[in-house]
């Protein structure tokens, strides 16, 4: 009797989910969606920004050639986007995509594979005096070709498991060839892409405005009227803007206490999404600043950081979690934590490694009171308390160390100038995958954004050997071998903590999943806004 | 030996003795209570900031990981910050900063302003419609817009703050000034300074300034005022000078934001501190002014 009685209320909890995921499927057309974004854009042109200043409001305009799945709530599931379909030839060297039909530029110029040639030739290749941030991540790429106008032709110099997940990038925004051509700077200060809102206006210290594009090549998207992306760089008024209900959401992410905060003011007025993030804050050591040339000195530095209660400490105030190395903890190449502990700066006995710490400083003759400035990027969350933390850190060990707050639109200025001698940076992914993550910290004359300016051809033959194996075992270890050069024995850039991602929205949102980046997601084409 | 007749005795016909600062401070004390009011939380915040390393029960800078947070108790009468800091050691420290970035902005922006005052009130004409309109342009400026400008153009930290409350107040302090040097500027001494041959420089500095005196403490002490504010709002706006530097307005950012609900005592104290010290600087400024206008210090 039991059983029957069983099997009927599990029938009725799924025709209930069902139900009620179908109601939360049926999309709402109309409505402007305003959210709030901490940073202003340095430039429009994701080729060579890193920071979700540029992501959050300029990504909507832009089509990818692949791209992260929106409705994927774990943000790995890869699908096309302006390509239609792609074959992978045998020796995994040839990767041939095929091209929609019918996509026309925002300008009004129809879209063909020469421009999604023109696009990837500027983030692999890019001209002399054009940055492109990522362009080490392909050094496997040996060409891109577009033999007709629905076909393209990426050859590679060795078979990379990354390869698909490097075309997935949610930063390679399909530009126009022309455009290009004409002056390859013209998409850092414009914008025409493809994407499903149309660039309106962007007021500067205010807000980026898009509207739908009617043209959008994907059939009924997007939803939304509009959106208006508003730039708040206080925590407290983005904060603010959310409990008022001025502004749905902010995509980067939100503190603990925020979150209590907006759960006490909107109860069930507010929905919470969380993940891990494929996020760390790095210390970039400037290698042509003396004494931090020297590898003593910079170990020191490493040395004196206690990462393990730097986790419990921070992880309560701000949006900072895991100890890690150069993986995302509990992920495929990610070192354990027993490992992790034998690599200077991650060991249990902090004394210890400050009294060697102390040490190397002293054989390296730096003197007692040795003074230098951390420059440290102005958004409130986590890089002050983790640049708080660390002068304490720093301070144990008889450096006097003081702070200086760069306005975020500076910030890459000064970082790419080489104008600091120590430096709070970053390294976020769009998915955890080794060449993604590991690219920035190849030799400065092939990563763009090697901020730290050394040069280490060991380094970057571990890169390339863990990037070419194609077995697993083997990758595990030449990513173990360039871990241990880059943040041990070398101490080129110095680690902090993984970052968790809190998503406070208002519950009108819908049709947008948190995922572990904080990258993708945000073409906005499936979000739609509810009662 | 008396006076004979009417004669008046020598003794009293001697001019009157000068006031020592004591008698002054005393009598200035009796007919402007608020305002000697006010010069003691000035004098009390100058000692506590000089004093701060015996006062302070803790190192400011010193966080304490297992008491992040932690409401005002026995071991920390105000609690303590997002860091386990102790507030009371921060609070301690705070007007080191408030005071040296208001006293050197203010005095530097009083004096600037006061010279600049007296040249264009001496020199007239050209010059002084000149400077005037310069004047005129920065004055059109609010301040906290100013040095926002300022700070945007040349960056963070304590010197730049300082320039950045400095610069507005330079035109606030010369229009004044200026006023008060154009009657000098006709006064018979000046006259016969010029007459006898002394230099322009001279002139001003020698003869004029000093005689602005009135007016430049009383802009002095209304600017520390308005300095402490500046320097507050543009710490608090993440402007000003950068953690772990123990500031009021620092101290009212950031953690103080995120946990106003839960640690609301992390915002109150640096909040009534900085209330205080601008309330006393405005009491002793409106008091002084009164003291040395002629047409009031007989009220």
């Amino acid at each position: 009797m039991l059983r029957p009685l069983a099997a009927l209320g599990a029938l009725l909890t799924v025709v209930v989910a069902l139900s009620s995921a179908h109601a939360e499927e049926t999309p709402r057309r109309g409505g402007e969606l305003v959210f709030v974004v901490p940073s202003e854009p340095p430039s429009y042109d994701g080729h060579r920004e890193e920071t979700f200043g540029t992501m959050h409001p300029i990504a909507p305009f832009y089509s990818l050639l692949l791209r992260i799945d929106p409705t994927d709530p774990k943000g790995a599931r890869i699908g096309g986007d302006v390509a239609e379909s792609w074959t992978i030839s045998r020796d995994h060297r040839t990767y041939t995509f095929k091209i929609r039909k019918g996509i026309t530029f925002h300008g009004g110029q129809p879209l063909t594979a020469r421009d999604v040639k023109a696009s990837y030739d500027h983030i692999i290749f890019p001209p002399e005096g054009v940055a492109s941030s990522r362009k080490a991540a392909y050094l496997a790429f040996a060409s891109v070709a577009a033999p007709d106008d629905r076909t393209v032709v990426f050859r590679l110099k060795w078979p990379s498991a990354a390869a698909l997940a490097l075309l997935a990038s949610p930063w390679n925004f399909i530009y126009s060839a022309d455009r290009l051509r004409q002056d390859p700077h013209w998409y850092e200060t414009h914008v025409d892409g493809t994407g499903p809102f149309v660039f309106v206006e962007h007021v500067k210290g205010s807000h980026v405005l898009g509207k739908r594009n009617p043209k959008y090549f994907r059939p009924g998207l997007p939803y939304l009227d509009g959106f208006r992306a508003t730039f708040v760089k206080a925590a407290s008024a983005q904060i603010a803007a959310i409990r008022g209900e001025r502004a749905v959401t902010q995509f980067r992410g939100i503190t603990p206490g925020e979150r209590e905060q907006l759960e006490k003011a909107l109860g069930d007025r507010v929905r919470f999404q969380e993940s891990p993030w494929d996020c760390t804050n790095w210390i970039g050591v400037n290698h042509e600043k003396k004494p931090f040339d020297d590898k003593r000195v910079r170990r020191a530095l490493t040395l004196a950081i206690d990462r393990w209660e730097m986790s419990r400490a921070l992880s309560k105030i701000t949006i900072v979690r895991d100890v890690a190395g150069v993986q995302v903890p509990g992920t495929e190449f990610a070192t354990p934590p027993a490992e992790l502990e034998k690599l200077a700066g991650y060991g249990r006995d902090i004394e210890k490694s400050r009294a060697e710490a102390r040490r190397l400083l002293k054989a390296a003759g730096v003197p007692e009171g040795f003074a230098f400035t951390l420059k440290n990027r102005a958004i409130a969350h986590p890089y002050e308390p983790v640049g708080v933390y660390l002068i304490d850190q720093w301070r144990r060990i008889g450096l006097n160390v003081t702070q200086e707050m760069i306005e975020p639109a500076a910030y890459f200025t000064v970082l790419r100038g080489g104008d600091y001698e120590v430096a709070l940076d970053f390294q976020c992914g769009y998915l955890v995958e080794p060449d993604l993550d590991l690219y920035k910290f190849q030799s400065a004359s092939v990563s763009d954004a090697n901020y730290a300016r050394y040069q280490d051809p060991a380094l970057d033959d571990l890169y390339q050997k863990q990037s070419r194996a194609t077995d697993k075992g083997a990758r595990i270890r030449f990513v173990r071998a360039f871990e241990k050069r880059l943040v041990d024995e070398e101490a080129h850039y110095l680690t902090t903590l993984q970052w968790h991602r809190i998503i406070a929205h208002l519950r009108q949102l819908h049709g947008w999943y948190v995922t572990p980046s904080h990258y993708v997601n945000q073409q906005l084409e499936t979000v739609w806004l509810g009662d | 030996m008396t006076a004979a007749g009417g004669a008046v005795p020598l003794e009293e016909a001697a001019p009157a003795r000068r006031a020592g600062w004591r008698e002054t401070a005393r009598d200035f004390a009796r007919r402007r209570p608020l305002g000697a009011a006010g010069a003691a939380v000035i004098g009390l915040m100058a000692l506590v900031a000089a004093a701060a390393p015996v006062l302070a029960p803790y190192d400011p800078l010193a966080p304490d990981y297992g008491a992040m947070l932690a409401r005002p108790d026995a071991a920390h009468w105000l609690g303590t910050d997002a860091f386990g800091r102790d507030v009371l050691s921060r609070l301690v420290y705070g007007p080191r900063t408030a005071l040296t970035v208001g006293l050197v902005a203010a005095l530097v922006g009083a004096t600037v302003g006061a010279v600049i005052g007296v040249a264009s009130a001496y020199f007239g004409g050209a010059v002084d419609l000149l400077v005037e309109r310069v004047m005129d342009v920065f004055l059109s400026f609010p301040l906290i817009i100013l040095a926002l400008a300022v700070v945007a153009v040349l960056g963070h930290g304590v010197g730049n703050v300082v320039l950045a409350i400095t610069v507005p107040m330079i035109p606030r302090c010369g229009r004044v000034i200026r006023s008060s040097a154009l009657a000098i500027r006709r006064a018979a001494y000046v006259d016969a300074a010029r007459a006898a041959g002394f230099s322009r420089r001279r002139i001003i500095l020698r003869h004029m300034l000093p005689n602005v005196m009135a007016p430049y403490l009383i802009m002095l002490t209304a600017f520390m005022g308005q300095a402490i504010l500046l320097e507050t709002s543009l710490s608090f706006l993440g402007l000003g000078v950068a953690e772990p530097t123990p500031a009021w307005g620092l101290m009212l950012k950031g953690a103080a934001v995120d946990f106003a609900e839960t640690a609301p005592w992390l915002a109150l104290a640096p909040g009534l501190a900085i209330s205080l010290a601008v309330f006393a600087f405005n009491l002793f400024g409106d008091s002084l002014r009164d003291a040395l206008d002629p047409r009031l210090r007989t009220q």
